[in-house]
């Protein structure tokens, strides 16, 4: 015990003296040469959390828009070879009573076309300009509360649950929109707020104003029409008026998360009615791979970047040990332990290292991390994000620093192992 | 104090080896001011850097206190440097990021003084060297003398049992070392064991006993009083 004691002063001691070193060497180093170290270690760190955190935010930016814009937490659709949600109506009271659950938006679902144009097609040997869509029912303050739909309108107005026969579509409909996606959408010419497009669904077929157009990164949004539910029924002849996908937001003061409110749906019996899936769940599996993947591809450059940090962190020790040989040399003449010695240059590849590494950390989320919540990057199928979470990207900070300890420690090893009267003499 | 018995030194490269001590035997009593003199290249410095543990010998013993010096680990020797010896060297051999103060409290900091005890020790031994109002200058804020009894504050702030100096005033006009000897006197008045290689005949009356070593041998003896 006593010698426990004795060895953890011993030991304290010789990090007290490292410090001490450290800090005197810090101190008198060159100022712009420890701020281009800092600024290579901040940049080696930025290069580490942003390449990685921009490439799967592609991905998340796209994800949490399709959550806001479309699934909402939880999302229960049609199973598949089913035509709609049974019990729609007792869900949807039931989903009412939960606790927790802030709005739910029923969609009532028909494939059908629209047609545009069709007054100035001049004869019936030109085709028709037709569009393909997903002609959506909503109930059109319930669907806003829920996926803020009016936000997305560019052109027009949002629907009016008051009013008949107008549409919202969506902009991927527009070849002016969709142009830049080539010919995977058969898209409308033209087509404007107040025009006329047929839109056509089980057999049915009927002229609507368009009221406005809608669009978003979300497919679900910009490839659909929206009608209000009433006019959906106008045209759609269903025995049983249930639902094709109900989307269900959790309040955000409520402590019931989304895994918890599945759950309970699903103990109440309403996975045999719809498919539940979580937000997550809902994401398409090609983009949770693409989002690995694309993580994956950061990481590697991020690991680049530190093997290229811990060069330079080397290099650095490695010149400042060199130099100081002789000095080195002295400080084991006297008695300063090795130990000492080799922690004084730990010390200062942890100084750069935590230096580089705070300054990425402020730059990340006082600066980055607002900045592409602002300023989303514009991409095709997402608005891209900095994904930078707290644990990961300390996780980075943490790698950074062992590396960089790493990276010190050897070569002030090297030059400390080296004969002391041959380091005195600089032999 | 310590016995040296048959000590050989050689430094070996690839295609020659130069030897520099031929079996020296010699005894370092206690209190005693030894000087070591010669010509360059005579194998001075080498004697003394084998006695101070600063390097190993090719063969023969060094005795410590009835230890032999080459049977102890790095660590041990390093423990030994600390606590038993000082050092002064020719070019002063301070540390340039520390000031004088620092300089003097590092090898205090080592054996574990606190800082504040470490710092009065300093003050204290920089006062004795007449450096007190240097104790925050850099080594390159000072006179070359001055620097040199910076080293010797150094060397004495933890009362070695034996200071070592190798050529001190080398480096020094006359009147810093002058001043420099000066201080050695004192020390040794004071019971200090002085180990000092130095080609200066002038500034050997100051040693009690002084060996003269040529061709890696030691060739005369005189002993004064």
């Amino acid at each position: 015990m006593k010698e426990d004691v004795t060895r953890i002063k011993k030991i304290g001691n010789i990090i007290r003296v490292g410090w001490f070193l450290a800090y005197r060497q810090i101190k008198g180093s060159n100022k712009s040469t420890t701020m281009l170290i800092v600024f290579i270690m901040m940049l080696t760190f930025l290069n580490l959390v942003v390449v990685s955190g921009i490439l799967v935010g592609l991905i998340e930016g796209g994800n949490i828009a399709n959550k806001e814009q479309y699934t909402g937490d939880v999302i229960i659709k049609t199973i598949a070879g089913e035509k709609d949600i049974k019990n729609t109506h007792s869900l949807e009271s039931t989903l009412q009573k939960m606790p927790g659950i802030s709005n739910i938006s029923v969609r009532y679902i028909e494939n059908g076309q629209v047609e545009a144009n069709f007054k100035t097609r001049r004869d019936f040997s030109v085709l028709p300009d037709l569009a393909v869509t997903q002609v959506t029912g909503i109930d059109v303050l319930g669907e806003n509360e829920l996926s803020n739909l009016s936000k997305y309108v560019v052109e027009g107005e949002y629907l009016d649950e008051k009013e008949s026969g107008y549409v919202l579509l969506g902009a991927n409909l527009l070849y002016r929109y969709s142009s830049d996606f080539g010919d995977t959408f058969a898209s409308l010419e033209g087509v404007f707020p107040g025009e006329e497009v047929k839109v056509t669904v089980s057999g049915n077929t009927k002229t609507f104003i368009v009221k406005g157009i809608v669009d978003s990164k979300v497919g679900e949004v910009s490839l659909r029409s929206f009608l209000t539910k009433e006019d959906f029924w106008k045209m759609v002849d269903r025995p049983i008026r249930n639902g094709n996908e109900i989307s269900v937001k959790i309040s955000q003061d409520s402590f019931i998360s989304v895994d918890q409110l599945k759950d309970n749906l699903v103990k109440v019996g309403f996975a045999e009615n719809g498919k539940i899936q979580t937000n997550i769940e809902a994401i398409p599996d090609f983009l949770n791979q693409i989002s690995l993947a694309f993580g994956l591809l950061g990481n590697v450059i991020g690991l680049v970047g530190i093997v290229v940090a811990s060069i330079t962190i080397f290099i650095v020790i490695f010149i400042n040990a060199v130099t100081r040989r002789k000095y080195i040399g002295i400080m084991k003449g006297i008695g300063i332990k090795e130990k000492a010695i080799e922690i004084s240059y730990i010390i200062q590849s942890i100084f750069y290292a935590t230096l580089g590494g705070l300054l990425g950390l402020s730059i990340v989320y006082g600066l980055l991390v607002p900045f592409f919540l602002a300023h989303p990057l514009d991409f095709p199928f997402s608005d891209g994000i900095l994904v930078a979470p707290v644990g990961g990207t300390m996780f980075k900070f943490f790698l950074l620093l062992f590396v960089t300890i790493i990276a010190g420690y050897i070569p002030a090893r090297r030059i400390v192992k080296k004969n002391t009267l041959d380091s005195i003499l600089g032999k | 104090m310590i016995s040296i018995k048959n000590l050989h030194k050689s430094y070996k490269t690839k295609d020659l080896e130069t030897t520099v001590l031929r079996g020296i035997d010699l005894d370092v009593k206690e209190g005693e001011f030894l000087g070591i003199m010669g010509k360059s290249g005579a194998g001075k410095s080498t004697l003394m850097y084998q006695i101070g543990l600063l390097d190993h010998p090719t063969s023969g013993e060094i005795i410590l206190n009835g230890i032999n010096a080459e049977k102890l680990s790095t660590e041990e020797r390093t423990n030994l440097r600390l606590s038993t010896f000082g050092y002064v060297f020719q070019d002063y051999a301070l540390i340039p990021e520390l000031s004088a103060g620092e300089n003097v409290m590092i090898p205090l900091l080592m054996q574990g003084k606190s800082f504040s005890e470490a710092k009065n020790i300093a003050m204290n031994v920089l006062s004795r060297v007449g450096l007190s109002h240097r104790i925050s200058n850099k080594p390159s804020q000072l006179s070359g003398g001055e620097q040199q009894r910076v080293s010797i504050a150094r060397a004495v702030a933890h009362n070695p049992k034996i200071l070592f100096a190798d050529e001190p005033t080398a480096n020094l006009d006359s009147v810093s070392g002058q001043s420099v000897i000066e201080l050695f006197k004192d020390l040794h008045s004071k019971g200090q064991t002085i180990v000092m290689v130095t080609h200066e005949e002038e500034y050997s009356k100051y040693c009690n006993r002084i060996i003269y070593i040529e061709d890696g041998k030691i060739v005369r003896q005189i002993i004064q009083k």
